[in-house]
């Protein structure tokens, strides 16, 4: 008998079969992942989802008699009082239970198939379709980190890249081509000519057999077993790793007319383009920076937590954003995004200065910058535009990097992030729609 | 005689195993004489065990999206605690490999050992349609075979193109199978002697007034042709995919053998689903008597026995039928009772016994007459040569009529000197493989017009087919034959057609 222990084998033996199972399910699978999405919170999404399909496509029909129909006898266990020739009641058709119930199974019904799809999984199919606008910037940054590849091989080197198996070879075909002898057929010539010393016999033989033996044992002394000429080394070269990385800046209101509702969409939204940004880029900073009248960077804690009172100037918001760049991240190596969210409320006075600054010292840098209203789940929309929404407007119109929606209630995050990152992302006309995108 | 136990405590380790393995080895052999496979146990764990369940059991499988799917399943209703995983599986291979889990306690293993690496390891190795069908020391390599070809098709046509082939087999994989060995065609000097050997009985049998006998009505036009075409085809056949790897005309050389693949795979499961009543009664009436030996030496403590006797007793638990937790007859309980009650028969038989089973009762020799029955009979054969009147008594079996025009079910046979062999043909009945799917028949193709594939389903007591499900396979059908199939569902008493289903087009191009 052997006992073989198998626990450490490789694990996802079956995972060609997923990705096959989920590569057939494909449109199914899609279809759930975003009706699953528009109802759940982000936490959810960060751990996997259980999602339902229809079974269309994943039937796996056969040959079987229907359940019901024909003739059939059963033979069943624990006969309390029945005598032969009572009658028992069909059982009901709905439910089957008792004497009848174990006939030929029944097809697969029409139930949904359930089953939980990991977290990758479901961000991959989640964020599938959508892309990022204008991926120009792809820099590398040399200074991350480099690789060692193979590169052929070279004469010089450390010891401990000596390639055996070359320096063999070479050793070898060198000592066939200059004929150096074998020392098996030198001790057999020792071995002879010590055999005629000894006898005495044939002294011709054994003076040719010494010049013979002188000869070879010079030949070998010339002919070394392994010539510096023989060694190779290994090479590698050092290849760097190309990384490309990118740097999310979050820009909100935390006056104190934001409320937590609002915030908590402003949330939203930015995890939502966090897990996008990241599943993009090897390496994602971000930035958080809050602003009333005036603007700080501040942890994230900070960010979302504490609340700040005072009046809104968005320009402080800018203008901070953009000594963050100056001193950390030069466009030249980060690809730049930012995420603003806003209630829409401005210091009218503030609104010239804010257009200029984003026109003149962001727009420019930034790969992409979303503006995010986000409104009380009941006001209604009817009203006038806000401040800062039609400061905006201007650059949305003109197309390019710059894209803005409003939210208002949690359902519409999902939908309004799709729209703004779908690959064939609507002409920025559309925007118009707002907060009913679909 | 009272030794030291082999083990005491949950835990298992590798020397505990070895040196469980042996003890159950010696009782099964000196005492129970099995014959066995030599045997490899492998220790795994949870999401491994989930791994060999969906892909059918075996070790090595090819790749398909259905194993997936069943993966995905079993994993949700596992980790959400609906499902327990069976403590082993075992595969009809040379060595026979078991599979247990690490999660098992060290009574468990013992049970498992007993169970799987003896009980099912001598079935497998000694039933004769196991013996007949299946080759277990090929099946490993051509597992391995298999997976390594449909991974080629995959890299040289596309998943698409083999995943449609494989889809298509797998729908037809209950007909796939041969259920008779294949008349071997015979020789030219075979021909020839028979031939010689009929003129010679004819010649013998000459008379002059079968002459004056008058014909009857010439048999309608084209019925030789007919007869021809059908015996070149090989028609009618019930091998489905054999059917389709050999005449389909449009497959590719890779697609047959991809079809061929799924079907030696269904031909190597098919003796399984004949014995499974059996072979899980053999594995637990063995582990059964093994275990109780072993605790009768003193060598398992009362503890363990509690745990395994707590776990053989909720596997051959079964419920009436009006209980809430009835689904049909648990084939443990059924196969464990029925060789108990051999083993009683044997050893302290009534008169009733030796009246009805007169060649073994009494005979003192309870294993030699299992292991002959374990090695002659299969599920049906075996119920109907050795379910004895006191078991059904004991299991209270009866019978219900039912039919679907009538308003309520009758009850036919019950326990009783009038019933028992009616309850047991009914019951022997319904395990026979042959009763239990549909008989469908390729019984002709339209060779000269629009090559349509002609299938027929002989209808069983009215049974006909769910449709749903039949028109999808009928669609699978039509995509590997390349052209339209018609299936006619026909009642073979009276040749009249029941249901004619549409002719289904094939929708792909393979």
């Amino acid at each position: 008998m052997n006992v073989i222990d198998r626990r450490l084998n490789p694990k996802g033996k079956s995972l060609a079969n997923r990705q096959r199972f989920l590569r057939r399910a494909r449109a199914q699978i899609v279809k759930a992942v975003r009706d699953a999405s528009g109802s759940r919170s982000i936490q959810d999404i960060a751990n996997g989802e259980k999602i339902s399909i229809p079974m269309d496509g994943l039937r796996e029909p056969s040959f079987h008699r229907a359940a019901k129909g024909g003739i059939r006898d059963y033979v069943v266990p624990g006969n309390k009082d029945f005598v032969v020739g009572d009658r028992i009641k069909k059982p009901d058709e709905d439910g089957g239970e008792g004497g009848g119930s174990e006939g030929s199974p029944d097809g697969e019904g029409q139930d949904d198939f359930a089953f939980v799809l990991s977290r990758d999984e479901f961000l991959d199919i989640f964020l599938d379709d959508l892309e990022l606008p204008d991926l120009v910037k792809k820099k590398m940054k040399q200074t991350e980190s480099t690789t060692p590849m193979r590169a052929g091989y070279s004469v010089t080197g450390s010891p401990a890249n000596l390639n055996i198996v070359r320096t063999m070879r070479n050793s070898l075909s060198r000592r066939i081509a200059l004929k150096r002898p074998k020392p098996e057929e030198l001790a057999a010539l020792e071995a002879e000519i010590k055999r005629l010393e000894e006898t005495g016999e044939d002294p011709e033989r054994l003076s040719l057999l010494r010049v013979e033996f002188d000869h070879l044992a010079s030949k070998i002394r010339r002919v070394p077993y392994i010539d510096p000429l023989d060694v190779r080394y290994s090479r590698f070269e050092h290849v760097p790793k190309p990384v490309t990385q990118a740097v999310m800046f979050c820009l909100m209101d935390v006056s104190g007319s934001m409320t937590e509702h609002m915030k908590d969409l402003s949330k939203r939204f930015f995890m939502l383009l966090y897990l996008f940004l990241s599943r993009r880029y090897r390496h994602v900073d971000v930035v958080f920076i809050r602003h009333t009248h005036e603007a700080e960077e501040v942890d994230e804690e900070t960010f979302f937590y504490s609340t700040e009172s005072g009046g809104t100037v968005v320009s402080t918001a800018l203008v901070e954003m953009r000594k963050v760049i100056d001193e950390r991240y030069p466009p030249a190596d980060w690809n730049i995004y930012c995420a603003q969210a806003s209630d829409g409320d401005n210091t009218s006075a503030d609104n010239a200065k804010t257009a200029s600054l984003l026109e003149t010292s962001i727009l420019p840098l930034c790969q992409y910058f979303a503006y995010v209203e986000v409104g009380a789940e009941y006001k209604d929309w009817l009203g006038r535009d806000s401040d800062l929404w039609r400061t905006y407007k201007e650059f949305a119109r003109a197309g390019g990097n710059f894209a803005m929606r409003r939210v208002r209630v949690r359902s519409q995050i999902f939908p309004v992030f799709r729209d703004l990152f779908s690959k064939e992302r609507k002409d920025n006309a559309a925007w118009e729609a707002g907060g009913e995108a679909p | 005689m009272t030794e030291t136990p082999l083990f005491t405590g949950a835990d298992w380790d590798f020397e505990k195993i070895q040196r469980v393995y042996d003890a159950v080895e010696q009782i099964a052999k000196a005492e129970l004489g099995l014959v066995t496979y030599p045997n490899q146990i492998e220790v795994i764990t949870a999401e491994q065990m989930l791994d060999a369940y969906s892909s059918i059991g075996m070790p090595l499988m090819y790749k398909h999206w259905s194993f997936g799917k069943h993966f995905a399943r079993d994993e949700t209703l596992y980790r959400k605690g609906m499902r327990g995983l069976a403590y082993e599986i075992v595969i009809n291979s040379s060595p026979c490999i078991s599979y247990i889990m690490e999660e098992n306690s060290m009574a468990m293993q013992t049970l498992v050992i007993a169970h799987a690496a003896f009980g099912h390891n001598h079935f497998f190795k000694n039933n004769g349609l196991f013996k007949q069908w299946t080759d277990a020391k090929g099946i490993l390599d051509y597992m391995e075979f298999a997976k390594g070809y449909v991974a080629h098709c995959e890299e040289r046509y596309g998943h698409q193109a083999v995943e449609k082939v494989l889809d298509a087999a797998h729908a037809l994989m209950s007909h796939g199978v041969h259920k008779y060995p294949r008349k071997r065609t015979p020789d030219l000097r075979e021909e020839e002697k028979r031939a010689a050997e009929r003129y010679a009985y004819q010649e013998k049998m000459f008379n002059d007034l079968w002459r004056t006998v008058p014909k009857p009505a010439s048999t309608q036009q084209g019925s030789k042709e007919l007869a021809d075409r059908k015996r070149q085809l090989g028609l009618p056949e019930e091998n489905i995919l054999y059917f389709l790897e050999k005449m389909a005309p449009k497959l590719a050389p890779w697609q047959r053998e991809l079809i061929r693949i799924v079907r030696k795979i269904a031909q190597y499961f098919y003796p399984q689903k004949q014995t499974k009543m059996m072979n899980e009664g053999c594995a637990t009436f063995v582990h059964y008597t093994i275990l109780t030996r072993l605790h009768e030496m003193g060598l398992l403590t009362d503890g363990a026995m509690l745990e395994i006797l707590h776990s053989h007793s909720s596997v051959v638990f079964q419920p009436d039928f009006d209980d809430r937790r009835y689904s049909g007859l648990n084939p443990y309980a059924l196969g464990f009772n029925m060789m108990s009650d051999i083993r009683r028969m044997c050893e302290s038989p009534t008169d009733e016994d030796r009246e009805w089973f007169p060649h073994f009762a009494g005979n003192n020799d309870p294993y030699g007459t299992l292991r002959q029955a374990w090695a002659d009979y299969r599920d049906e054969s075996f119920i109907l040569q050795y379910l004895s009147p006191a078991l059904i008594r004991k299991m209270k079996l009866f019978k219900i009529h039912d039919e679907a025009e009538a308003p309520d079910m009758a009850v036919t046979a019950i326990h009783n000197e009038r019933g028992y062999r009616e309850v047991r043909k009914a019951l022997a009945r319904s395990y026979d493989v042959a009763h239990l799917e549909p008989d469908i028949q390729i019984v002709d193709v339209d060779l000269a017009g629009d090559r349509r594939l002609i299938v027929h389903h002989l209808v069983e007591s009215g049974m006909l087919l769910n449709e749903v499900e039949a028109v999808r396979v009928l669609r699978h059908i039509a995509n590997l034959w390349g052209y339209e199939v018609r299936l006619l569902e026909i009642d073979p008493a009276t040749d009249r057609v029941l249901k004619t289903y549409d002719d289904v087009a094939p929708i792909t191009a393979l």
